[in-house]
């Protein structure tokens, strides 16, 4: 796998450099030689490479297939274990047949040679004592009789040879054989014994056949040094075609009886393993929610089994969602109730407070500060409120977001201006840098300024009093606003739990300000709910960044912000005494 | 329990007949007090399905209304005392949540406090509603194909008189007197409801809309009261 990857990368990198070089202007100027041969080169190197990559991604699709298709795998080693199974075994029964066949006609052709042997010897008893001519005719009738005689092992041509001294002569029913009889056959028979062999012997249009020759002496009265022997031919090409008929429909039962095997195997892996993918697909769509997704149960095998226990497990998974979405909801529900039925009576008690408040000259020292100290608690006590409250809506999904195209730089002006009388109580400068060009931006101008009146609240909070810097700027899919403080600074570990609710960097530290814990969880929410971000950059004694990124268009997705999460210039650390 | 009426003594000068519809009784109490001390003379109504009856028979000049009530929906309240009245509306919510505040706005309230308030901010708007029509100067102002008579609280359009909320006026009128000038949203909160710091935009965008139903052609493409894309509003051309 890796080195076929590792050829198409080669060829690709190979390829784009050369693809990428300006070809010759057409027409193209005078090319020699050299030339040529080098363009030439150069394209079979090509090809070749092209060639390289394209077996590179069949061999991939085809580990691919291998790997992902059980029933390919079952098919293929089904296919392959059957095959040579059924080679083996019709190898043998073809050994047997042919054995067989082969057994058959050798004994008939010996049991035939054995009889021509007697005839023979019968008819050339005398032979020596003839001349040259007679010996020839002799032979000639004795052939031809032996021929006519026929037998059991069927047609057969036959060779007689007398030899005495160096002297030899033969006579035979076709003229090719005596040529074709193989050397060693007659050297055994020479010795005096009967002897036989396969040999290809032509036939009467010189086509070689397999021939059974069976070569025997025959006993003459003669001299010892006279012999007379006999050969018989028996052609084998009825044995043949049978046998090559045998081996043809052999080999197509082989095919077919592999291919049946295959196909059984195939066909006995889907019956498995369709259900078994009908089981992932279900598991699957369970998984992306669909909670109400079953299996049909058939039969009672394994497979229903299967089914069964899936089905058992998506009932208890879907309990227990439907229960856990129940409870979750019935505790937003409560959140968001709790909060409303508290507003009415804290209406009356705000508005007794003011009253009471207003009047608070009239009181003696004591009740006077009660007063007060009343009216200051119940505004925190109503920021906590409306913080939960929206904190509680945006837990039950109940938020909206109402975008709409407006002008982000009067936007940001406006948070700032108000912020400015809390500025001035910290004696904390706000600084304000917007383009010179409107950015409009579809957002939702009353969230955004809750997320800006926040940041810039916080920066004044933890600013020691130094500057706060708020930078507006936009590209054309995204707009971001920084507010940077030069206060105490943020360690890493701070940066993680910023928009965690209800989390303070320093437990013990004043807050003037009196927020709820919440306003950076809910400004992170703002912030998710156009699609934004919300990210704090921080160093311990540096100060911290905020920086706010919304897309220009509503639901568009952000892939950059305009302006850095780091500041880009960061003083020299002071020494904190 | 019928409408209780006001006492006849109140403190300071009476500057008009507020009618608050509440059901919570302590609430109610209290804005009495903090409405008498402003110089406003206060009747109350706490069962929603008296509501109408009660607002027919005192004829205020300012209705505080809130949303939630038993017996009657305090959305329904509003739009049956719009058919037969253009008193100033404010509604008094305990939900924060867009839809209720839209739905509110569009049933013809002009304005709305959410719970818990203070006094200075119920005051505020109260005070912002009821000094509508107080120009007294002859002026006749031209938007789109529409007439204004100022002083009279007249809007005809080829004669034809045109039946607007004191609200609607005064937005019209605004974007009638400065025909060149591009309005914010803010701009118009400050001018006709009286916001000094900025509020809820959706108090623009649903009287903008109340207001073409009544006096556009089609308020599909506006003529009267022209959007300019990501800025506000503006005077259509006479």
């Amino acid at each position: 796998m890796s080195t076929t990857t590792g050829h198409s990368a080669l060829g690709g990198t190979d390829q784009v450099p050369r693809a990428a070089v300006p070809g010759p202007p057409d027409p193209p100027p005078r090319r020699s030689p050299s030339e040529l041969r080098a363009a030439v080169r150069r394209r079979l190197h090509r090809t070749r490479r092209r060639a390289i990559v394209r077996t590179g991604r069949l061999i991939r699709r085809a580990v691919h297939a291998w790997r992902g298709s059980l029933q390919l795998r079952v098919g293929a080693i089904t296919m392959l274990v059957a095959g040579l199974l059924v080679v083996i075994v019709s190898l043998v029964l073809f050994r047997q047949i042919s054995d067989q066949l082969l057994g058959a006609k050798q004994q008939a052709a010996i049991d035939q040679s054995l009889s021509g042997v007697q005839y023979a010897q019968s008819e050339v008893g005398g032979i020596a004592t003839g001349d040259s001519a007679s010996i020839r005719s002799t032979l000639q009738r004795t052939v031809e009789n032996l021929q006519s005689r026929g037998g059991a092992a069927g047609d057969f041509d036959a060779v007689m040879v007398y030899r005495s001294g160096d002297d030899e002569r033969s006579a035979s029913s076709r003229r090719d054989i005596w040529a074709a009889l193989p050397g060693d056959l007659r050297a055994q028979v020479a010795d005096g014994s009967q002897a036989y062999r396969y040999a290809p012997v032509p036939d009467a249009g010189g086509r070689p056949v397999p021939t059974l020759l069976v070569g025997a002496p025959v006993p003459t009265a003669g001299q010892s040094g006279d012999r007379v022997e006999v050969y018989f031919a028996f052609p084998l090409d009825q044995e043949q075609a049978t046998l090559e008929g045998i081996r043809s429909t052999v080999g197509i039962t082989c095919i077919v009886l592999t291919l049946f095997v295959a196909g059984i195997g195939v066909l006995v892996t889907r019956l498995v393993v369709d259900p078994v993918r009908r089981a992932a697909g279900s598991a699957q769509r369970l998984a992306e929610g669909h909670l109400e997704e079953r299996l049909t149960v058939r039969g009672e095998d394994d497979l229903a089994r299967l089914a069964t226990s899936f089905n058992a497990m998506a009932d208890s998974l879907q309990r227990q969602i439907t229960q856990l979405e129940g409870l979750s909801q019935l505790q937003q529900r409560f959140t968001s109730d709790v909060s409303h039925e508290l507003r009415t009576p804290l209406t009356t008690v705000q508005m007794a407070a003011a009253v009471l408040h207003e009047a608070r000259e009239d009181f003696d020292p004591a009740v006077a500060r009660s007063a007060e100290l009343l009216r200051a608690e119940l505004d925190r006590f109503e920021m906590l409120l409306s913080d939960l409250l929206e904190i509680s809506r945006y837990d039950a999904g109940a938020a909206v977001l109402e975008p709409e195209p407006q002008d982000l730089v009067p936007l940001v002006a406006r948070v700032v201006e108000g912020m400015t009388a809390l500025a001035a109580r910290h004696d904390c400068e706000l600084r304000l840098l917007t383009p010179p060009v409107p950015v409009i931006a579809e957002v939702d101008g009353r969230r955004v300024g809750r997320v800006l009146r926040n940041l810039v609240g916080n920066a004044i909070e933890h600013g020691r009093g130094e500057p706060v810097e708020i930078t507006l700027a936009a590209s054309s899919s995204a707009a971001a606003i920084t507010v940077r403080d030069h206060g105490i600074g943020l360690t890493s570990a701070d940066a993680q739990h910023v928009f965690d609710r209800f989390w303070r960097a320093d437990a013990s530290r004043v807050r003037t300000i009196g927020g709820s814990g919440l306003g950076l969880s809910i400004s992170l929410e703002d912030a998710r709910l156009h699609g934004g971000w919300l990210q704090v950059w921080g160093l311990p004694g540096q100060g911290a960044q905020f920086r706010l990124t919304v897309p220009m268009t509503a639901g568009a997705e952000l892939t950059s912000s305009p302006l850095p999460l780091r500041p880009p210039f960061l003083p020299p650390v002071r020494s904190r005494s | 329990m019928g409408p209780v009426p006001p006492p006849a003594a109140s403190q300071g000068t009476n500057r008009g007949r507020v009618l608050v519809v509440d059901d919570d009784a302590a609430l109610a109490e209290m804005l009495g007090i903090v409405l008498r001390r402003e110089g406003y003379e206060p009747a109350f109504v706490s069962d929603g399905a008296r509501a109408v009856a009660a607002f027919q028979q005192l004829r205020p000049d300012l209705v505080l209304l809130d949303l939630m009530l038993p017996g009657r929906n305090g959305l329904q309240i509003c739009a049956d005392i719009r058919t037969t009245s253009t008193v100033p509306i404010v509604m008094l919510t305990a939900k924060g949540d867009t839809i209720d505040i839209v739905q509110g706005l569009e049933a013809g309230a002009d304005d709305y406090v959410t719970k818990p308030f203070k006094p200075v901010e119920l005051v505020a708007r109260v005070r912002a509603q009821l000094r509508r029509g107080e120009s007294v100067q002859a002026e006749t102002l031209a938007i789109g194909d529409v007439q204004i008579d100022v002083p009279a609280h007249q809007v005809t359009r080829d004669g034809t008189a045109i039946s607007l909320t004191p609200l609607e006026f005064d937005l019209l009128v605004a974007l009638a007197r400065k025909p060149r000038q591009v309005f914010t949203r803010e701009l118009l909160l400050e001018q006709v409801w009286g916001y000094r710091h900025a509020a809820d935009t959706r108090l623009v965008n649903v009287h903008v809309q109340r207001l073409r139903a009544k006096v556009e052609r089609d308020p599909e493409s506006p003529e009267v009261v022209l959007t300019v894309r990501g800025v506000g509003y503006k005077a259509g051309p006479p």
